[in-house]
């Protein structure tokens, strides 16, 4: 085992197929995770924002839920479903109401109310003024909660190997070379989810550039 | 997408036909017993929260400008926006062109009410052009029309369309701000304007050439207008009449600044506009007004033309320390000599012209 190379890319060379299977299983969890809890959030952060009384609570379950292993909660959840995709997603899902519900708040309590008291004076309706004033003047503040999910959310992913063979996404390669003591695999997980989370969150940041493009222009005054 | 500049052909024809719509129509406004009630936890009423209205009746003919003025907490900005019902009236009735305002359909009843307030509301996410078409949006008017609409209004308060109107409001000063305020609020040609302290925030430099502006901009607009504001001096200056309310948000004395400042109609009133009000009232007279005294040796007497308001006229006189100055003509003729006792007897004869200010 000493004379192993740190990197054995004879190996590498051999599981360039499997492992891109295993990057498309990893982003594929990704983003059932980041979508679902999405949506979620957006349905808690409206009625926290209408009923603000109901807010305190939302945020003392999201924080609870956050507060369980996640090392426990997919062990848990094998005995009701199995080792299936649901087992690998509910955690996820859950795990990310915390980082987008807040976010979500604060992006529509960030709408100025100037803003809000001539749009109601100029004559928008109610849906019109959340879909033409509040949900654009939101979103800086939503998709930085959308950057903190899916970067902690493709973290989270590798510890679904624990859930069997078939999940895991390139956490697999991780987990199979903690067991045969393979630096190569430990690597290869772990460097690519990095740069996974790194690219994404990227990638994130040039979305928000283009749906905002009123952020940047400050710069731009005479 | 908004980018694109206007060429010839039918934005061009739009122009043509939206010219006319910048002065088409001012309506009257009436306020007949309106009450604000806030209530307290247990439905009781609380007399004098702040905010309160109490029994407002006076009435606004149409393209005149009323100035709201009072103590903060005395209910201009209830008053105000009891008219687009943002703020619902507990009693009485406001009549905009004789329909009472609570039968109207709310949203198309805003629409139509120009609305400007001190922080401006610009949206910040949208472009200087769009925010000037916010309301032409909302009511369905052409993309073409409403760029064409936007411009227009642009070049009307003074910002070079071509320079302003694909910035967004985080790069405009905040006089630059308040102008497109009121060329947004302008922007479907309302027949009544709602103008919430639209100049407070700015500079008093900035505030005085915007107040200028408006001024001109209002003889040729001829909208009608209710203006709030806490500055005597800006009601004065602005107003065509002025409705000062007291605390409680009762109605203390209404009629046009002249009338005001030289007939108080009670203690409050005399303590509000300031024992200056004699002096306030010469604000409201040019040299044009004067009746002038046969010039003499005139050898470095200071000169006034037309439009120099007499109490500027005056102060010029006591800091030059000179028996009088020239008053000139249109043409820059000598029509007489002003001093010190024809400007004080000024005020004894008829109340000022409104129309001769500025």
């Amino acid at each position: 085992m000493s004379s192993e190379p740190l990197v054995r890319w004879d190996w590498l060379a051999a599981h360039l197929g499997p492992i891109a299977g295993r990057i498309e299983q990893h982003l594929y969890l990704t983003l059932i995770a980041v979508s679902v809890g999405f949506a979620i959030s957006f349905l808690l952060a409206t009625v926290a924002i209408r009923r603000r009384r109901l807010y305190p609570l939302i945020v003392v379950v999201t924080t609870g839920v956050y507060t369980i292993p996640s090392f426990a909660l997919f062990a848990a959840l094998i005995v009701f479903s199995g080792p299936s995709v649901l087992s690998a997603e509910v955690p996820l899902i859950m795990y990310t109401l915390v980082l987008f519900v807040p976010n979500i708040v604060a992006g529509f309590d960030a709408v100025p109310w100037d803003v809000l008291d001539s749009a109601d004076g100029m004559g928008y309706t109610p849906g019109q003024r959340w879909w033409h004033v509040e949900l654009p003047l939101a979103i800086p503040l939503v998709v930085a909660g959308l950057r903190l999910a899916t970067v902690s959310t493709i973290g989270l992913v590798t510890i679904t190997s624990i859930l069997g063979d078939s999940l895991g996404g390139l956490g697999y390669y991780i987990l199979d070379g903690y067991h045969r003591t393979f630096t190569t695999e430990i690597l290869v997980g772990g460097l690519l989810s990095i740069g996974l989370a790194v690219l994404a969150d990227l990638g994130l940041v040039l979305l928000q550039r283009v749906l905002t493009p009123w952020t940047t222009a400050r710069e731009a005054v005479r | 997408m908004e980018a694109a500049p206007l060429t010839t052909g039918p934005a061009g024809v739009e122009t043509g036909t939206t010219r006319s719509e910048v002065r088409s129509g001012a309506a009257s406004l009436e306020f007949r017993g309106v009450s604000k009630t806030y209530g307290s936890g247990s439905g009781a009423v609380v007399v004098g929260t702040p905010g309160a209205v109490n029994d407002l009746s006076f009435q606004v003919p149409a393209g005149a400008i009323c100035v709201l003025v009072g103590p903060s907490g005395c209910g201009k900005t209830t008053t105000l926006k009891m008219v687009n019902r943002l703020i619902e009236p507990s009693a009485g009735q406001i009549l905009l062109d004789g329909v009472d305002v609570q039968t109207e359909d709310v949203t198309a009843l805003r629409r139509r009410i120009g609305y400007v307030i001190q922080q401006v509301g610009l949206f910040p996410h949208l472009t200087v052009g769009r925010n000037v078409a916010v309301v032409p949006a909302l009511v369905g008017w052409s993309k073409a029309r409403q760029r064409a609409r936007s411009d227009e209004l642009l070049s009307l308060v003074g910002l070079e369309p071509e320079r302003y109107r694909n910035r967004y409001p985080a790069q405009l000063s905040g006089g630059e701000r308040q102008r497109v305020g009121v060329a947004r609020a302008l922007a479907a040609d309302p027949p009544l304007m709602l103008m919430d302290e639209p100049f407070a925030a700015v500079d008093p430099i900035a505030r005085e050439g915007l107040q200028d502006e408006f001024l001109r901009l209002q003889k040729e607009l001829a909208k009608t207008i209710l203006f709030v504001t806490h500055d005597v001096d800006e009601a004065i200056k602005m107003g065509d009449l002025i409705a000062v309310l007291a605390e409680g948000g009762r109605l203390a004395q209404f009629g046009p600044p002249d009338e005001i400042l030289s007939h108080p109609a009670s203690d409050f009133v005399a303590r509000f506009v300031g024992e200056d009000r004699g002096l306030k009232r010469l604000s409201l007279r040019t040299v044009a007004d004067l009746k002038v005294e046969p010039i003499g040796p005139a050898d470095g007497l200071p000169t006034f033309t037309p439009a120099t308001k007499l109490r500027d006229a005056l102060s010029i006189l006591l800091v030059a320390d000179t028996r009088g100055g020239i008053a000139l003509d249109e043409a820059g003729r000598p029509r007489g000599l002003v001093t010190v006792d024809n400007i004080a007897s000024a005020l004894a004869d008829e109340p000022a012209n409104p129309r001769t200010r500025e």
